[in-house]
């Protein structure tokens, strides 16, 4: 997607400042209502995802004991899988965006929680809450936006690097945890100063990462095989502990994809930002820079209801059970100003972000002028692009774009 | 420099750290988990838990406004002398909150304790474990505290002045006293202040005591007799003088009463409830860990003001969506700047941690404590 100022047709362009603004207190209206009503019954709520989650992550260990039976293996590893995803989407997330803060538990608190995962609570705070939630989809700021590996807009320079994404986002979706960690370092950034320049609290960040790990890989690839030892299931629990750790990881990715790759999701300049920007605005940006899952209750749960990711973005503090009973008025809001709320089933987004993922792989304009007959052309003016330095490729690249221009306007 | 330690010494503990490596592979099994999270889900009374917590067993109404709430305590409850309070946090409507009330019964067989909740008018708190709560809530606990006990060995004559719910702690004494096999060589003289008979805890059960001769019960209705007058008290009470004097009640009663007794050169031993008095205001100083203090207007968050005098505080986004500045508020109120919504600290009635707070989005309504460190330790 381009930049949204970029485009020939502005989808905001028919707001003017008064309906950014008035659009801004309809919304807090929205939020007000549900602090209103917040209460006995929200509570309930998490307690009772809580409590079956660590039931069922108790008794899916206690399964896997004995593993080394086939269909103990397959009830196991699925009960931890669900389990990994409950504590990780519907939980994790949520409890440390301070949805649940409001009940002063100290137990369910965004302060004290500490996730199944291979990023530290306090990292992936900074990273998700404070830089991600602040400056959604604003290219070059918002490091959601690719994680820094991949090219997810047509406002990121390409680069050769870049044909091997749709290979490395299927990576990322498998070691999900682990890009996660390594995203909320910014380890790539850290990583190219030299060693000796590193900030010292990269190094604090790094090696309290990489404790977080090691407790996570001792829990999962050894202590709990080890308990199953007398069982004679150290492997099958072993094998149980990696699945269900791949399960939660393609699917948080999966999931987390669909909020904001899937083709339509509007994206931001850096610069067409204003300083101060008004909530009114933030709201709006938010309201484009989302898209939701639609599906059943079982599927919003599982996904932490990131399925409405719009109104997480739009109220990220609300507690997640809200955000269904919202949604209905949130739309009517996007239909009143005439804006696209953008959601469709899980399959159909997952389809439309890995589209993207694999369509922006390739140079600006190159799919679009690409047909049978000029293939080869084709094939050799990308191999220039990827082999022969930065001069070749701009020039490569402006008349790419200027041939899919006049294709568009013949068409 | 380091002692060596013979390794003899070591072998005794043998059981011991086999039990503290048990503890740590079971802390490596459920990691990120603390391994309490997890013995919760089997037994939240359990010895050894970070955090007392109790179950309420019974719930049974004294009065129209006033219950008793039977409490069965986790393990660790170190026990507590007649006449001290608990401070207990329960959740209503789903937020917890700190109330302290006093402990009406002494020690007892089953090892549960209670409290006797008068609901106040608009109290939030009281008026949900009177009306609302359920056998089987949950509920945190700290230890029993408070210096309203009785001296041992016991004086001969005692006075004990209470008026409403000032009578709570006094019956847990009573009810200690006289649930013993020999009943203390002790004269009590009990004057139980209330407004109307109607509204008087534990009638029956004072009139039964005075019935059997083990108190004097001298009842004062404010519908009947007017309100109390302390110089009243040498009429109804002849031998006042001879008395180690004990008083609870509203804060009225205990000035003239300290006052009164003071005047006669008498000891008395007081205790004041207090009551939630936090009038939120707007702007207020707003006073830091570090003892330095502020001066915040109602409109600037509170993470702006501190910033401007030089304070280190934890921030984020400083829009109110990403926790990051959350610290505690350990005293005084605050005003969300976004809906006007106040919220209040006060010691010994809110969480003993502090109410945490989003500075960023939060201005002073008033004097407040917060505790900018607490984050990074």
């Amino acid at each position: 997607m381009t930049a949204i100022t970029k485009k020939p047709e502005n989808p905001i362009a028919h707001l003017t400042p008064e309906d950014v603004e008035q659009l801004g207190i309809e919304l807090d209206a929205i939020r007000q209502d549900v602090l209103d009503d917040r209460g006995e019954r929200d509570a309930a709520y998490i307690r009772r995802v809580v409590h079956v989650q660590r039931r069922l992550e108790l008794a899916s260990r206690a399964v896997l004991l004995g593993s080394a039976l086939p269909p103990l293996w397959v009830l196991g590893t699925v009960g931890l899988s669900v389990a990994k995803i409950l504590e990780n989407m519907e939980i994790g997330h949520n409890v440390m965006h301070g949805q649940w803060d409001w009940m002063r538990d100290p137990k369910i608190h965004s302060t004290t929680w500490e996730w199944d995962n291979a990023s530290t609570a306090e990292g992936w705070k900074h990273a998700h809450n404070e830089i991600h939630h602040t400056y959604t989809n604003i290219v070059g700021k918002d490091n959601d936006l690719g994680y820094g590996i991949m090219r997810v807009d047509e406002d990121q320079r390409w680069h050769p690097m870049h044909l091997g994404q749709p290979l490395w986002n299927f990576v990322n979706a498998c070691f999900f945890e682990y890009g996660i960690a390594a995203y909320d370092l910014e380890l790539g950034r850290n990583l190219r100063v030299p060693k000796e320049k590193r900030s010292a609290e990269f190094k604090a960040n790094l090696s309290k990462t990489l404790r977080k790990i090691r407790k996570q890989a001792t829990k999962d690839y050894v202590v709990n095989p080890a308990l199953a030892v007398p069982f004679g299931a150290f492997l099958p629990t072993l094998a149980a502990n990696v699945t269900a750790n791949l399960v939660r990881n393609v699917w948080s990715h999966s999931v987390i994809m669909c909020g904001h790759f899937p083709e339509g999701v509007e994206t931001f300049e850096k610069r067409a930002i204003p300083d101060n920007e008004t909530r009114g605005e933030w709201y709006l940006r938010q309201m484009l820079g989302s898209a939701n899952i639609s599906g059943s209750k079982a599927m919003h749960v599982m996904t932490g209801n990131l399925s409405h990711q719009i109104e997480h973005h739009l109220f990220p503090d609300l507690p997640s059970n809200r955000y269904a009973e919202i949604a209905p008025r949130v739309k009517a809001l996007f239909e009143k100003y005439d804006l696209n709320y953008h959601s469709a089933p899980l399959p159909q987004q997952v389809y439309s972000a890995w589209h993207k993922v694999v369509r922006l792989s390739l140079p600006n304009g190159w799919l679009a002028t690409t047909t049978a007959k000029n293939l080869p052309t084709q094939a050799k003016l990308l191999w220039a692009m990827t082999t022969k330095g930065p001069k070749v490729r701009r020039a490569a690249q402006a008349r790419l774009q200027q041939q899919a221009r006049k294709q568009a306007q013949a068409a | 420099m380091s002692i060596a330690v013979p390794s003899h010494h070591t072998r005794g503990s043998r059981g011991f750290s086999l039990r503290q490596s048990l503890r740590r592979v079971a802390e490596a099994a459920v990691t990120p988990l603390e391994l309490g999270d997890v013995l919760d889900v089997f037994h939240p009374l359990r010895r050894g838990r970070e955090g007392l917590q109790g179950r309420i067993v019974a719930v049974t109404a004294e009065t129209a406004e006033s219950a008793t709430i039977l409490i069965k305590p986790g393990r660790d409850w170190a026990g507590h002398v007649p006449g001290q309070y608990v401070r207990i946090g329960v959740d209503v409507d789903g937020v917890r909150l700190w109330r302290t009330y006093s402990l009406t019964h002494g020690p007892r067989a089953d090892r549960c304790i209670s409290i006797t909740v008068k609901a106040i008018p608009g109290g939030v708190v009281s008026n949900h474990l009177v009306h609302a709560v359920r056998v089987g809530t949950m509920v945190q606990l700290e230890q029993a505290e408070g210096e309203f006990v009785l001296p041992q060995p016991l004086p001969h004559k005692l006075l004990l002045v209470t008026a409403g719910s000032g009578i709570t702690p006094v019956i847990g004494m009573l009810r200690n006293l006289f649930s013993r096999r020999v009943p203390p060589d002790v004269d009590i003289v009990l004057v139980h202040v209330n407004q109307c008979a109607d509204t008087a805890m534990f009638r029956d059960e004072l009139r039964a005591h005075g019935a059997a001769g083990r108190i004097t019960l001298i009842e004062r209705y404010d519908d009947v007799h007017g309100v109390l007058d302390v110089s009243d008290l040498p009429t109804l009470v002849p031998d006042l003088d001879e008395r180690l004097a004990y008083g609870c009640g509203p804060a009225g009663l205990l000035d003239a009463l300290e006052a009164h007794h003071a005047a006669r050169g008498l000891a008395l031993t007081t205790e004041r409830f207090r009551t939630v008095l936090v009038e939120p205001g707007d702007g207020g100083t707003v006073t830091f860990a570090d003892g330095r203090e502020i001066e915040a207007d109602g409109a600037t968050p509170i993470l702006d003001a501190a910033e401007t005098a030089g304070v280190l505080m934890p921030s984020g986004c400083r829009m109110g969506i990403c926790m990051g500045c959350v610290i505690p508020l350990k005293q005084g109120a605050v005003r969300d700047l976004r809906n006007g919504a106040v919220t209040v600290a006060v010691p010994g009635e809110t969480d003993p941690a502090g109410v945490p707070i989003q500075t960023c989005i939060s201005a002073a309504a008033g004097a407040c404590h917060i505790d900018e460190g607490a984050r990074s330790r």
